[in-house]
């Protein structure tokens, strides 16, 4: 399999290499909705700009674009598997081609939000099925034989009654002229070929032998290295440099100021330009540089929460989600519990940090990069260097690691900049303490819970007031008084439908900290008090705690989801000297449940022996894959939990490295077990749910076990 | 600047460069083979390693006067048909998500089995405890050094 990038101009002349070809696509409508399946042809004629994922040559060569990132989470393997399926062909006949950055194109091709799937698969299985239905029409009108008395089978159209074949190469140019249907036919899930069968993930031989092309390894001709010293304060300005030592170091061509922006505000820095990236490192450690960071605080941690203890305890909320009266319904309730949950701000410590190309010239742009979000990037770094969207290309390389640092438009608008300014292609490359200080990252957070049980143990009152860093609020313009609609991200659906008096609410934090999406995003923090908060209920109701959320759940789909949870971890066999904990959030309409089972070792240690998670993200492309992400989500979470953390001193993020930003080995990599439920419901989000529940679940384990309850994150996990 | 010789994948190579420069930026930028990565700088991470005559070497932090007139190992000498018995333990486990880290693993994984044949979990623990993988692919990095221990004696073995 080949993989490289076309201009999209030229995409409809290249697909056809071999002349004639039959190229689908997607019409792409203001509506957003219902757009057509049209042939490059008809496309063409009706200038309308075609979202075109499938060409088929006269060789039967299949060629697909995929228009989202590959950052890990198997995007590379998903969309050729959705297409092979309703086309009828191998995925071995598929050739994959990386989209550029084209909104109007390929619709959102942000990787974010778990959402390559979801957002997609319905087009893209009526694109393939589309595809496949003119080529049996073609391939009927070719023999005048029925379209009843045919099949299409591994890129061939077969005569049920004599067995004669016709390769789809052989059909392109007859299946070209027709009319794509207006109707198709989906497959019945039970009917699957390729979906939902653990097919080998194409991308994976290039990353076991060095062929797989990341960002950083991308060279272009002529390119230059940059690094850039960047102020470690948020909003600090450039006072003065000095570069005589570093301008006379060998193989430096240019020094100079240069501004990124970051959200509402410009982060301002020295780059450094050199003919090697080794020369620009070790001439940036000659400059010398002044800051002016006088006009904004500068937070230590402890002050920050500090403020968010303060503020969920005292300040009026931004009030969001409420039903019924949660204040009379606590102040009668028999019993009323009160807890505190602190959770820290992270970095997302992409193993491959931060580096983009960028090269201006003629009033053009053009980007290389491990890039989340090209679409994003065309648009936004368009608009700050002035220039018209479709004057800017974005190429996307492999990511090395996203977990979304990597869709924020920072680094490629700084590359441009530093392009610009020197006329040339460049690359500009971030060392591991540039990409683990300058953030943006996940905020932490603070939380105040308080339940209410009737005298039967019925939950009657349940409220979360959350404190923290508002990512919306960052933005040019935004409303400091518009609420987080995230405060209940991560809480299950049905909760919301069946607890009689709720509140969540928010209270901002300000803070000169950037801060973005994480894996899984509020939810990530959410899911902790939440589901450590209903283990407490549950407690205090002397219910079991699978027990006591079941009283909850409306929907066959929760029922389903505790009952697959209990029977494959054992639930109901849990024995003494064991600590059970189960949690369940729902996030990018998934729900998962995790149950952790943990035991103190001969030396007074806790171990986890064992994860047991049930995912449920409806209908899905490649169970393997969600088991590979699950898993990765859970150790990322057990990370967080017990491993790392981002503070501040002086305004400064302090962790800088893995020294101290101690990342999660497999030393401490539990045994993890993952089930993928069966069923018809929409596609959720794969990459992202498994990680809320994981934190909740070990630290109900841990009570179990010990009667210690943990509210704060991160602790180490050999102290308890 | 120094001249330094030295064979990379087995062929012989000479390099005229800063001799302070970590063996990384010789055989990324110079050489061109990139499949070996920068993770932390501070041998932290083990995304850089290669063997260095059979020894697995944190090349982010080793001047390239260190490599001289000796053998190195990257990750594209370990076969670029995937026919060695770890990589191919790599890809019937799916081992990689993102991919960046595990040329490091690999070399390590590979190391390991050189030496320990039958490596047990502890033994695994011990040799792969100094490389990090962020999307979090350990538990398939442990089945697959235990795939490819079988492999390397049964060509055959599946996981």
């Amino acid at each position: 399999m080949i993989t490289k990038t076309i201009s999209r101009r030229n995409f409809i002349k290249l697909s056809g290499m071999t002349g004639t070809a039959l190229t689908l696509g997607i019409g792409f409508s203001a509506l957003g909705k219902d757009s057509p399946v049209l042939t490059a042809a008809l496309a063409e004629a009706q200038n309308i700009e075609l979202n075109a994922w499938i060409s088929i040559d006269t060789a039967g060569t299949v060629t697909i674009i995929n228009h989202r990132a590959e950052m890990g989470q198997g995007s590379f393997q998903a969309v050729p598997q959705i297409i092979a399926e309703e086309l009828e062909v191998d995925l071995n006949q598929v050739k994959i081609v990386f989209a550029q950055g084209s909104q109007t194109k390929y619709g959102s091709q942000i990787t974010g939000g778990s959402s390559t799937v979801r957002g997609s698969y319905k087009r893209l299985l009526r694109l393939a099925a589309s595809a496949r239905e003119m080529l049996l029409e073609a391939a009927s009108r070719k023999w005048n034989v029925a379209r009843t008395k045919l099949v299409a089978e591994n890129g061939r159209v077969i005569q049920i009654t004599t067995g004669e074949a016709i390769s789809y190469g052989d059909l392109v140019a007859e299946a070209a002229k027709l009319q794509p249907p207006k109707e198709v036919k989906l497959k019945s899930p039970r009917d699957y070929k390729v979906l939902r069968k653990p097919m080998p993930r194409q991308d994976i031989p290039m990353k076991t032998n060095g062929q797989a092309v990341f960002g950083i390894d991308k060279k272009i001709p002529g390119m230059l290295y940059a690094v850039v010293e960047r102020n470690p304060r948020f909003l600090g300005k450039l006072k003065s440099f000095d570069d005589s030592a570093a301008r006379a170091m060998p193989g430096v061509k240019h020094i100079l100021p240069v501004k990124m922006r970051v959200f509402s505000h410009d982060r301002e820095g020295v780059a450094v330009v050199a003919d090697s990236l080794w020369a620009a490192l070790q001439a940036r450690k000659a400059l010398k540089v002044e800051w002016d960071d006088t006009a904004f605080p500068h937070h230590n941690s402890e002050q920050l929460y500090a403020q968010m203890r303060e503020d969920v305890k005292n300040k009026p909320a931004l009030s969001f989600r409420t039903k019924g009266d949660f204040k009379r319904a606590f102040e009668t309730s028999a019993k009323k519990l009160e807890a505190i949950y602190e959770t820290p701000y992270e970095a997302h410590a992409c193993m491959e940090p931060l580096n983009c190309i960028a090269h201006f010239q003629n009033n053009k742009l053009e980007i290389w990069g491990p890039i989340q979000g090209p679409d994003w990037v065309q648009a936004d770094v368009a608009d700050l260097m002035g220039l018209k969207p479709e004057d800017v290309t974005v190429n996307m390389t492999f990511l090395g690691g996203g977990f979304g640092r990597k869709a924020f438009l920072d680094y490629p608008h700084e590359a441009a900049v530093i392009s610009k300014a020197i006329q040339a292609p460049v690359q500009v490359f971030w060392t591991r303490e540039d990409d683990m200080t300058q953030g943006p990252f996940r905020p932490g957070m603070v939380y105040q819970c308080r339940g209410g049980l009737s005298d039967q143990g019925r939950l009657q009152a349940f409220e979360t007031r959350m404190a923290g860093q508002n990512m919306d609020h960052q933005n040019p313009g935004a409303d400091k008084m518009a609420y987080n609609s995230n405060v209940t991200e991560g809480f299950l659906e049905t909760y919301l439908n069946s607890m009689p008096h709720y509140s969540f609410s928010d209270i901002p934090l300000e803070s000169p900290i950037p801060v973005m999406w994480w894996r899984s995003v509020y939810s990530s923090t959410n899911g902790f008090a939440f589901e450590s908060f209903l283990d407490e209920l549950a407690h205090a109701a002397g219910t079991d705690p699978l027990a006591f959320r079941r009283n909850y759940f409306w929907d066959a789909r929760y029922h389903e989801l505790a009952n697959r949870l209990e029977e494959v971890s054992g639930w109901k066999n849990r024995k003494p000297n064991e600590g059970w904990g189960v949690a369940i959030t729902e996030c990018f309409s998934s729900i998962v449940g995790e149950v952790v089972k943990v035991s103190r070792k001969p030396d007074g240690k806790i171990k986890i022996d064992k994860v047991w998670a049930v995912m449920d993200c409806g209908w899905y492309v490649n169970p393997d894959t969600i088991r590979a992400q699950v898993e990765g989500s859970i150790i990322m979470a057990l990370a967080a939990a017990t491993k790392h953390e981002v503070t501040f001193k002086e305004g400064k993020a302090v962790e800088r490295n893995f020294d101290s930003y101690k990342m999660l080995r497999i030393t401490d990599s539990p045994d993890i077990e993952v089930h993928v439920v069966d069923n018809e419901e929409k596609a959720g989000g794969v990459g992202e749910p498994g990680l809320p529940p994981f934190t909740p679940a070990l630290t109900n384990a841990i009570f179990d076990l010990t009667g210690k309850r943990i509210r704060k994150l991160p602790f180490a996990l050999e102290e308890v | 600047m120094a001249s330094i010789s030295f064979t990379v994948n087995a062929r012989p190579h000479t390099v005229d460069v800063d001799p302070k420069m970590p063996l990384l930026w010789v055989i990324r930028d110079v050489i061109g083979l990139t499949g070996t990565k920068y993770g932390c700088g501070i041998a932290q991470c083990g995304a850089c390693t290669v063997h260095l005559n059979g020894v697995p070497v944190r090349t982010c932090s080793l001047p390239v006067t260190a490599a001289a007139n000796k053998a190195i190992v990257t990750i594209e000498g370990l076969s670029a048909d995937n026919s060695h018995p770890v990589q191919q333990a790599w890809i019937e486990n799916q081992v990689p998500q993102c991919g960046y880290c595990q040329s490091g693993q690999i070399m390590a994984a590979t190391s390991l089995l050189k030496r320990n044949a039958n490596p047990s979990d502890s033994d695994i623990d011990a040799a792969m405890q100094g490389h990090v993988c962020r999307c979090g692919t350990y538990p398939r990095i442990r089945k697959a050094i235990k795939l490819a221990a079988q492999k390397m004696k049964n060509p055959t073995s599946k996981s």
